[in-house]
């Protein structure tokens, strides 16, 4: 469904991804394993078209996706949830729902429905749905960045690090929510660097170093300690 | 058990490690707080002169806190740093520079309009005649000799009158660090220097660095750990601010605290 | 008999201080959405009072004429919007300063040219005055500050409720984020254009009976606005709001004892002090 060929992508004159190629099928969750600083992120970014890339071929369902703005790919079926989080403070929780929410085409119906399937996994937003986004603490903003997410009912998921400076609780609520979409049939292309719960919740595994993918596996095949993992991942 | 031979007498066992130099840098309860973030805590570093230290760590380490912190850009909330026996804790950027510690930055921090040339030679009339406003640049000939000199030791002597913009990124992070050396620095800190190389590009640098490790003190925040393990001699690791290990790169891969740490295990 | 001035010129000040806070809204809301430092911004208040002129004329109706100005300089403002600024986001705010700048030389001469140099004049749509103690006001001046309020007052539900008032709040905030979400940013930005565009024509029909229709009289107003921007806090409708009246109602206080032309001294103390004391607007709340 998602399939990148070679992306390169510089940032000014800094050469971060030295052909990057990766492929998603509908439904599955891939995941995309790698110390800091080897692009991971720049992967999705240039996905998105945040980072276009400098040559290579990033398509999505058969489409060619080179210089589509962000909002024609939301459109189209890819949802991003970024490193930062990004919610938007000075709007409330409900308001930043409806900015995925608020679509052409989704009946009255359809979007109680989906409000109320968001507020179920994540109650806490329900409470806090009239409070502003920048009252909300780190990991409540992380669930309503993918909730926000949810909102577009995408067909693939760009996840960058959503345990990154959470507790332990809420990992285990991330760990459920990507097994919640997953069970939905949403694919989700995940960055992370906590290896346990990446090779818990994904079908196949990438790994990156230095701006290209240097493994790949289906995630059964892998266990945390084995020694491409040490490699690449640890010290 | 010969001890150090002083006046031709054997020195008691005190006087042996008081005759061993000083660290060149020493930080001692460094704390680094930002309203309710604690992004250092308690840090006690020694770095002794000659060395080759490598700082890493995952996200959020507390890495590039402590390098701002011994190049003047932010003060500690509390500890002290002592550098070459002088006690420079909180002591602005330039006064730091001048007591002989260099950074290259993450984010290349050249002039890209000027000449790879002027660039170094900017740097090193800060050293010599720095205050001298009258006379033209042009009339302090051991200025440009020494700039020559140290673009020489990097490797880029060919690309002298290029425009910096010009250079490639690789050529690029080497004039940053030409640009630090240009202050004679007794530390030089370097900050991610094969961020964003390729492999070639990173195979150089590695070479560069341990050619300026024969004769400068270094200190390093990297991630790529082939780099770390290939030219550190004591690495420190950090985590959430603190030091979690230090030792020799076989010692902390064998570490499994370490490997916990990195793989969120 | 101070007393009373007081208050006459309490009136005073919040009426213009309204017709400001029309103009000076569109400003900051531009600038707050786009970072555009919109200097054509006075000329559009210019071109709505000519266009009110005219259908004025056609329809006798000031209404009609109202309403005109503002949709047909609306649309003027997004199709300046997409052929001159749309191309330039991103780049240096310099570069969209000397393209505004550029636009309000062309307008400016458009309008001598079109117009002529004879000022015009707009008919109030009702004479009338009361008494306040021993002048007669005009009515019509205080329904000049009441449709100003309305209408910003319009905005202000528009950007609270509603899904577009959502896309342009989020825009402002993050635009990139906004467009992640699906929301068509460009086009959002031409909106906000337009709106302004519109907001600033509007004040110019209403403006145009208290003083000559003429090409160079946004120049005047358009300074006063820009100061009304950076007191209130660049981006802040609120904030411009309330420091349109504070301004107003500072020079119109200051014209009791000197010349109304030595007044506008007062707005200028307000913005150096603005700056050396909080630059980020006087009326910002604090960041948490």
């Amino acid at each position: 469904m998602l399939s990148l060929t070679d992306v390169h992508a510089h940032y000014g004159k800094s050469h971060v991804l030295h052909g990057v190629s990766i492929d998603v099928a509908a439904g599955e969750v891939v995941g995309l394993l790698g110390r800091n600083g080897v692009g991971k992120s720049t992967t999705l970014k240039s996905i998105m078209g945040l980072v276009p890339p400098s040559s290579g071929k990033i398509l999505f369902e058969g489409r060619d996706l080179a210089g589509l703005p962000p909002h024609r790919l939301a459109r189209l079926g890819i949802a991003y949830v970024p490193e930062d989080r990004r919610i938007f403070r000075l709007l409330t929780v409900l308001e930043n729902l409806r900015t995925g929410l608020d679509r052409h085409g989704v009946t009255e119906a359809r979007r109680e429905a989906l409000l109320e399937k968001v507020y179920r996994h994540f109650p806490v937003l329900r409470e806090r749905r009239a409070q502003h986004g920048g009252t909300l603490s780190g990991g409540e903003q992380q669930m309503l960045a993918i909730a926000r997410a949810m909102m577009l009912e995408p067909k693939i998921i760009l996840l960058d690090e959503p345990t990154e400076g959470l507790m332990p609780r809420m990992v285990s609520q991330i760990r459920e929510i990507i097994q919640v979409l997953h069970g939905d049939g949403v694919a989700i292309l995940l960055v992370e660097q906590n290896v346990p719960l990446t090779l818990e919740v994904s079908n196949r595994v990438y790994i990156m170093e230095k701006g290209t993918v240097r493994h790949q596996a289906a995630a059964a095949a892998l266990r945390v300690n084995d020694a491409v993992i040490h490699q690449y991942l640890g010290v | 058990m010969t001890g150090h031979r002083v006046d031709g007498a054997t020195a008691p066992a005190h006087a042996r490690a008081a005759a061993a130099p000083p660290p060149l840098l020493h930080t001692e309860g460094l704390t680094v707080r930002f309203g309710g973030l604690t992004a250092l805590n308690n840090v006690n570093v020694d770095v002794r002169l000659g060395e080759v230290r490598a700082i890493i760590g995952p996200n959020g380490a507390g890495k590039s806190t402590f390098f701002n912190c011994l190049t003047g850009v932010i003060r500690p909330t509390g500890g002290r740093i002592i550098f070459d026996g002088e006690d420079v804790t909180g002591l602005p950027p330039d006064r730091i520079s001048r007591r002989g510690v260099a950074r290259s930055y993450q984010i290349t921090n050249i002039l890209p309009g000027a000449t790879v040339l002027e660039n170094v030679r900017v740097a090193t009339q800060s050293r010599h005649h720095g205050w001298n406003l009258v006379r033209h640049h042009r009339s302090f000939p051991d200025v440009l000799a020494r700039a020559r000199a140290v673009l020489a030791s990097v490797g880029l002597a060919g690309k002298e009158d290029e425009l910096a913009a010009n250079l490639s990124h690789g050529e690029q992070r080497t004039l940053e660090i030409a640009i630090a050396l240009a202050t004679e620095p007794k530390l030089l800190c370097l900050d991610e220097p094969t961020a964003g190389m390729s492999v070639a590009e990173t195979h150089q640098t590695v070479e560069l660095i341990r050619r300026l490790g024969a004769h400068l003190t270094i200190l390093i925040v990297e991630h790529d750990m082939e780099v770390v393990m290939g030219l550190a001699r004591t690495i420190t690791v950090l985590h959430y601010g603190e030091v979690l290990a230090e030792g020799s790169p076989a010692e902390i891969q064998a570490n499994a605290r370490v490997q916990d740490v990195y793989l969120k295990t | 008999m101070v007393y009373e001035q007081i208050l006459i010129q309490t009136v005073n000040g919040l009426v213009s201080g309204m017709i400001l806070a029309l103009v000076a809204s569109g400003l900051t809301l531009i600038f707050g959405i786009m970072d555009v430092v919109n200097f054509a911004h006075g000329e559009l208040f210019m071109l709505g009072a000519y266009v009110g002129t005219t259908t004025l004329v056609a329809t006798g109706s000031f209404w009609a004429a109202l309403l005109v100005a503002s949709v047909l300089i609306g649309l003027l403002g997004a199709a300046l919007q997409i052929t001159t600024l749309r191309p330039l986001l991103g780049r240096d705010p310099l570069t969209t300063i000397l393209a505004t700048f550029g636009i309000s030389l062309v307008l400016q001469n458009y309008a001598l040219w079109q117009y002529g140099p004879v000022a015009r004049k707009i008919q109030e749509p009702f004479t009338g005055h009361f008494r306040l103690f021993h002048l007669d006001y005009p009515y019509y001046r205080i329904v000049i500050a009441v449709l100003s309020a309305a209408i910003i007052g319009g905005l202000w539900l528009f950007m609270k409720y509603g899904t577009y008032g959502i896309w342009i709040r989020a825009t402002t905030q993050d635009r990139v984020m906004a467009s992640a979400m699906g929301i068509p940013v460009p086009l959002v930005h031409t909106g906000v254009f337009a709106i302004g565009a519109a907001m600033a024509a509007a004040s110019g029909v209403l403006f145009g009976p208290l003083v000559g229709v003429n090409h160079a009289m946004g120049l005047d107003l358009i300074l006063r606005a820009f100061i009304v921007v950076v007191v209130g806090g660049m981006g802040n409708l609120g904030g411009s709001v309330l420091a349109a009246i504070f301004i107003s109602l500072a020079e119109s206080f200051a014209s009791i004892w000197v010349s109304p032309a030595q007044a506008v001294i007062v707005s200028f103390v307000v913005l150096i002090l603005t700056l050396l004391v909080r630059p980020t607007g006087l009326f910002v709340p604090t960041p948490k």
